[in-house]
């Protein structure tokens, strides 16, 4: 049983970490190569929660609203950086982390305004909705593994696009060396439009397959934000395959605290005790191990070599 | 000189208006105002919303009216945030200076803005949050449950599931303090092994390795107390997850309620619950209510409406009671504990720290005549009960 156990909660570990990922990658990205803080890239993935949630409901499809909704974010991210944001390259990381503050709080209202306060409710589509039995005593969510089939595609196919593309190329010279990059040519006004409609529809992605797991609200984007800052500070800035690793790690160990922490506690101190100091103690792992790999070593696991 | 006269005169003005003022303070109040401040956005927001659409109903029911008075409601959300929740009852109590203070949802906030409300000699009328505290040795004169207090629902369930023989039960539930109390009160009742205990923080909406060790657990029964959205995450993921055919899952009457079968839907179908009302009770009042909601809202009441609904008739009843003078509080409080008002649950009446003794009862999810998935009434579980604090309770003066 405790083999099962282990083997189920390295899954769930997984389809976080995952998730995780596809919004660090964006995040990470921006940060590495336009030295920028985007503190609405949290908002990008609410919008596109939201996006695909709409399309989903209004079209009866989940697979169009997943497109139609990706699609539109990633517009939406283009629009956002062609008018706002690039006005911001030049400035510090005050000016960055203040102004994107105000599109973080404009679009929580501006969803608020536009779908209203409460959540909306959206169920994984029928054919995934039920489990899969895959092994004797061990049957796990067809939808959760199909967000971990759809995260390592996506991995997959953005670690091909940042290997084996023209555009990789540029991102990749752009993370390990602005200036240099800058100096050689590569049309940076170009590739930051490009690359932050790819952080977007990531976003997407990652909000849209989420959607019926989770639920869809204004203020979501806040707290996976944390996260996914975590993750790119545990990886290294700039660093895809740093953000992979960071992000699994964080799903990880979050899901092993959540479900190990109670066990081990309630040996130690007993269910009484372990009862309220468990979550409390499982809630602040990841920020521990944070704290540890940035005393150890604060350009993160896997930084980019420049 | 002529200035002295002047503002001599002005002065004595100002005092006569001032005892006017006073004078006609001693009256009748010439209108009610009442502080709805509820959970509106959110996981807990359908709650919060249920509550005041029941609230709302009532006040259409006596035309607007309170006890004859007309009623201002001033509704503000609390975001669930004990914080802003606190910064949002001052307002409600300093500036807007409301009569009755009523609405919230979640435990935690009441417990912020307790203190705030008793403290400015201001009623109020939970119609949900009944935390352990007010009911037992932080009792408050100012505070009055026409829900029922946290442990309640869940003593329900714990007798109901040591009744039909379950062994080993899971227990879940969010990390604060209506969560521990609702626990406490299901294994005040349920005697067999608990097999796992979990809290996870009240933002939580991923219940994966929650799910994971409910099955490494190998319980037979499974009890939540999630509220809202929460609950609505965690049936689908447990049925996702293939749990519902080794588990039988219990809850406490809102975690199966219309809002989250609305949501889920028919894997809902056999999940046992309990509550303190139900849409199919017969007594008119209760039919009248079901179907007014349900022809102006366009969904079945939950008992967060049935609750909101009976807060308005209470205040209703209170307010007639004193002939609409609400400065007299010890009249006031004289009015509200005797609860004259027909409440859509049938018999109700308040125990002496303001909270009631009242029955409760099992239900059952099923398909009702019309083909809907609905709550269905099996029976009584609890006659005229009273929660387990009371007695810890004494009343401080007004």
């Amino acid at each position: 049983m405790t083999g099962l156990l282990v083997l189920e909660q390295s899954l769930n570990g997984l389809q976080f970490g995952l998730m995780l990922f596809l919004l660090a990658a964006g995040l990470t990205l921006v940060f590495g190569i336009m030295d920028m803080i985007n503190l609405a890239h949290g908002s990008l993935y609410m919008l596109g929660a939201y996006l695909v949630a709409s399309i989903t409901l209004a079209s009866g499809s989940f697979w169009l609203g997943l497109g139609g909704g990706v699609l539109a974010t990633a517009g939406l991210g283009a629009l956002l950086e062609l008018t706002v944001l690039r006005r911001f390259y030049a400035r510090d990381h005050l000016s960055q982390v203040l102004g994107t503050f105000a599109l973080l709080l404009m679009s929580n209202e501006a969803v608020r305004m536009i779908w209203g306060a409460q959540p909306i409710e959206l169920s994984p589509p029928a054919a995934l909705a039920g489990p899969v039995q895959l092994l004797p005593g061990l049957s796990y969510p067809a939808y959760r593994l199909f967000i971990i089939a759809v995260g390592l595609l996506v991995a997959l196919l953005l670690y091909l696009l940042v290997t084996r593309t023209r555009l990789g190329m540029q991102v990749r010279a752009g993370a390990a060396n602005r200036e240099m990059a800058l100096a050689m040519g590569v049309n940076v006004q170009r590739l930051f439009t490009a690359v932050f409609a790819l952080g977007a529809a990531l976003c997407a992605v990652a909000g849209g397959l989420l959607g019926p797991l989770l639920a869809v609200q204004a203020g979501m984007g806040e707290s996976i934000l944390i996260l996914a800052f975590v993750v790119i500070v545990i990886g290294g800035i700039g660093s895809i395959r740093g953000a992979l690793l960071g992000a699994l790690l964080v799903g990880v160990v979050d899901t092993a605290g959540r479900a190990l922490i109670p066990l081990v506690a309630e040996l130690l101190v007993g269910a009484e005790a372990a009862s309220s100091a468990a979550p409390a103690l499982s809630s602040i792992l990841i920020y521990l191990l944070m704290a540890g790999v940035l005393f150890f070593r604060p350009q993160g696991l896997f930084p980019v070599h420049g | 000189m002529k200035i002295n006269a002047y503002s001599l005169s002005r002065i004595t003005w100002a005092a006569a208006a001032a005892l006017t003022l006073l004078a006609s303070a001693a009256q009748a109040a010439d209108k009610v105002k009442v502080g709805m401040l509820s959970t509106l956005s959110g996981p807990g927001a359908g709650l919060g919303v249920d509550i005041r659409d029941g609230f709302n109903l009532a006040l259409k029911h006596s035309a607007g009216k309170l006890g004859g008075l007309p009623a201002e409601v001033i509704v503000a959300d609390d975001q669930g945030k004990p914080d802003a929740a606190k910064q949002t009852a001052e307002r409600l109590l300093k500036q807007d200076k409301v009569d009755f203070m009523t609405g919230v949802v979640f435990s935690n906030v009441m417990l912020a803005v307790g203190k705030p409300i008793f403290d400015s000699k201001t009623f109020y009328i939970s119609a949900n949050a009944g935390p352990s505290q007010y009911a037992g040795t932080q009792c408050n004169p100012y505070f009055f449950n026409v829900a029922w207090q946290n442990d309640n629902l869940h003593e329900a369930v714990g007798k109901t599931v040591q009744d039909k023989g379950f062994k080993k039960v899971a227990l879940l539930a969010p990390n604060y303090p209506a969560g521990k109390d609702a626990l406490a009160g299901f294994k005040r009742y349920f005697k067999g092994e608990i097999a796992s205990e979990a809290y996870t923080p009240l933002n939580q909406l991923d219940y994966g390795a929650e799910l994971s060790r409910m099955r490494a657990s190998g319980a037979d029964a499974v009890y939540i107390f999630l509220p809202g959205g929460l609950g609505i995450n965690f049936i689908k993921q447990f049925v996702g997850a293939g749990l519902s055919k080794d588990m039988t899952l219990f809850g406490p009457g809102f975690s199966a309620d219309e809002d989250v079968i609305r949501a889920v839907g028919e894997p809902m179908l056999g999940m046992f619950n309990s509550s303190q009302w139900a849409h199919d009770m017969q007594n008119p009042v209760n039919k009248r209510f079901v179907a007014d909601f349900q022809k102006d809202y366009g969904r079945l009441p939950t008992l967060y409406a049935s609750q909101g609904y009976d807060a308005a008739r209470l205040m209703d009843a209170a307010v007639r009671d004193v002939k609409g003078n609400l400065t007299d509080k010890a009249a006031l409080r004289k009015a509200i504990t005797a609860a004259k008002f027909e409440s859509v649950r049938g018999a109700f009446k308040f125990n002496s720290n303001g909270y009631p003794i009242q029955d409760y009862y099992l239900r059952v999810i099923t398909r009702d005549a019309q083909g809907r998935v609905t709550n269905r009434t099996l029976g009584t579980v609890f006659k005229n009960h009273a929660d387990a604090y009371a007695g810890e309770c004494k009343m401080p003066a007004l």
